[in-house]
């Protein structure tokens, strides 16, 4: 595995989430997300699995965002509202920015204490991990119940989302 | 000494590289030729031929025009995404050509040690690959729509943004009918398995096993690429010019050259899929990114014939064909698809 | 060279901005993006764990949740949608009653 493009996709990955979050204009947040996810999919490639990878830039960023993008053109809600949350407090933001350093600090020093596990450079690995037949086998094989629960979910989220947004008469 | 990198195979790839995105580039400019000389034909006219020979270099001249055109960003824009978004959809349109095999494997007549194969890269997902890049075309477009801050632009890309996801799952279930049957994502090992005859006269393409398959993937093809009868995004009567009304210059340029570059690589993908790539009969094996340009020529006049020859779709209707009957014939199609090839073993 | 760690603790650092961003922003679009950060982070795991362990399991879950998240933003942005029609607004602290 490449040190540098693992770092270069990890920063890319990281700054481009710290700006989604940190940005004012909805658009921009979703388009700096979709750099994300083009960040994530380079580092599922050099984790030997090109199909997450295109299935991550197909389904997150050609559908999923497209979506987001969608319902933000629609709104047109250019900037976000700047109402003060009452709900928190006067200190409600401070004390959500210190929980927030305080999770990440928490959550970082959590999966650095698993033990150093270096990858296999086993090329044949490498080559099953790969591989879209296995892939497919297993998702209709051994996950076989998961898949049909999963294509009813989908159709319960469409029908709710067509109820939901549906005007009302 | 030179650095251990640089070798003949580097060398011929980069090459390669560099001949096939300006080869696009290329393309698109005679696409535009072929166009205002088709339908000049159609509508009785002559069409371009003042520069060069029948008009052959008016794309350039035309170029060179937009070139020296001065930049105009209005006002009330959203800057940095409006210079953007013709980047996007530009990209777009030349990477997804990357992953399309034209032509068989070639040692340039001994001047290398491994053969080269003909395109740019070959990965084992090729199809998803392209499929994954179109979908990112659509961006450019939204984008543009957006970031204008016209109505005629939001319109014309709210429409389009809508049109493409619409017509992307057509398109998907046709591609995956044609995966089936290959059992391969590979666009290479797809064009390999079409090769042969049946009864030595009818060549084994896909478009004979997929007649549904090909209709549903062109006609989608189409509609994914805004091309009439479903260029909505830009329907000019009712949208001024659509996503692009504000721009100007070079960044008009390059949504043009998107455009055409899209339908190269939607024939392109098309004749790998469906048509043999560069399998064909008469020429030996190293010409045959001849039938490859030949197939795909052919498919883009479709194109062409078909934009001056059919009327724009209301919307509507477009939405309604799409899903309610492009979509279930893609689906049926990819049932009865995966019955034969178990059926057939 | 790479190991399981740094692919572990990058995805530490992307689920802790996730979840920061639900805390910290007052638009119900940037924290459905949010959100998505976070699923993210949780696909990039199971795609190395997988690696590790040199099984696909890790890959086809991953297609679980992906699946699972469009059907999360549709939902979400139907709500968002929906809400946006009452109120005009999309910061959360405008929705505080339980019925219209």
């Amino acid at each position: 595995m490449n040190p540098v493009l693992f770092y270069l996709f990890a920063a890319v990955a990281v700054i481009a989430s710290l700006l989604v979050i940190g940005q004012r204009n909805p658009m921009h947040s979703v388009m700096l997300l979709i750099v994300s996810f083009g960040a994530l999919s380079g580092l599922y490639v050099l984790l030997d699995a090109p199909f997450t990878a295109v299935t991550q830039i197909i389904v997150y960023a050609g559908a999923i965002m497209v979506l987001f993008l969608f319902v933000v053109m629609l709104l047109n809600a250019h900037t976000e509202d700047e109402a003060v949350p009452q709900t928190l407090g006067p200190h409600g933001m401070k004390i959500a920015v210190v929980l927030s350093l305080a999770l990440a600090a928490e959550v970082v020093w959590a999966l650095s204490r698993v033990g150093a596990a270096s990858f296999s450079t086993d090329s044949a690995a490498a080559g099953a991990i790969s591989s879209v037949a296995r892939i497919g086998t297993g998702i209709f094989t051994t996950h076989a119940f998961a898949f049909e629960v999963t294509s009813v979910l989908i159709l319960v989220a469409m029908v709710g989302a067509v109820v939901i947004a549906r005007k009302e008469h | 000494m030179m650095p251990a990198f640089i070798n003949p195979t580097i060398v011929a790839h980069l090459v390669l590289i560099f001949a096939v995105m300006n080869m696009l580039v290329l393309s698109s400019a005679f696409m535009v030729w072929m166009e205002r000389k088709v339908c000049a034909y159609i509508q009785d006219r002559v069409g371009p031929n003042r520069v060069g020979f029948e008009g052959l270099l008016q794309p350039f001249a035309d170029v060179f025009k937009l070139l020296l055109k001065e930049e105009l960003i209005p006002k009330s824009a959203d800057k940095l995404l409006f210079t953007l978004a013709p980047i996007i959809s530009v990209a777009a349109a030349l990477t997804a050509f990357s992953v399309v095999p034209f032509g068989t494997e070639t040692t340039l007549f001994g001047l290398l040690r491994e053969p080269l194969r003909l395109e740019v890269t070959d990965v084992n997902v090729a199809v998803l690959v392209i499929f994954a890049i179109t979908s990112m075309g659509v961006y450019g477009i939204v984008l543009a729509g957006w970031s204008s801050n016209s109505k005629y632009s939001l319109l014309g890309g709210l429409r389009s943004s809508a049109q493409m996801i619409s017509y992307e799952i057509s398109y998907g279930l046709a591609l995956a009918a044609v995966v089936m049957m290959a059992g391969s994502l590979s666009l290479r090992e797809i064009v390999l398995n079409q090769s042969g005859y049946w009864w030595h006269i009818i060549p084994r393409w896909y478009l004979f096993l997929q007649p549904l398959g090909f209709l549903i993937f062109f006609t989608a093809g189409v509609a994914e690429t805004n091309r009439a009868p479903f260029d909505f995004p830009e329907a000019e009567q009712e949208l001024v010019a659509g996503y692009h009304t504000e721009y100007s210059s070079m960044s008009f340029g390059l949504f043009f050259l998107a455009e055409y570059v899209n339908m190269v690589t939607v024939s392109a993908v098309a004749t790998s899929l469906y048509l043999g790539g560069w399998l064909g009969p008469f020429l030996p094996d190293w010409l045959g990114w001849m039938w490859f340009l030949l197939k795909t020529l052919a498919l883009l006049f479709f194109y062409v014939w078909m934009r001056w020859t059919l009327p724009r779709y209301r919307y509507d209707q477009l939405m309604e064909f799409g899903w309610k009957y492009l979509l279930p014939v893609a689906i049926l199609n990819l049932i009865a698809t995966a019955a034969l090839v178990i059926w057939l073993g | 060279m790479i190991s399981l760690n740094e692919f572990l603790v990058l995805s530490g650092i992307l689920f802790a901005i996730g979840t920061a961003g639900v805390f910290l922003r007052r638009n119900l679009i940037t924290i459905l993006l949010s959100i998505e950060i976070m699923l993210n982070a949780v696909n990039l795991t199971f795609v190395a764990v997988g690696r590790y362990l040199g099984t696909v399991d890790g890959q086809i879950i991953v297609f679980f949740v992906m699946t699972v998240a469009a059907a999360e933003a549709a939902v979400g942005l139907a709500l968002v949608i929906a809400l946006f029609r009452h109120r005009e607004t999309l910061s959360p602290d405008a929705f505080t009653t339980l019925r219209w």
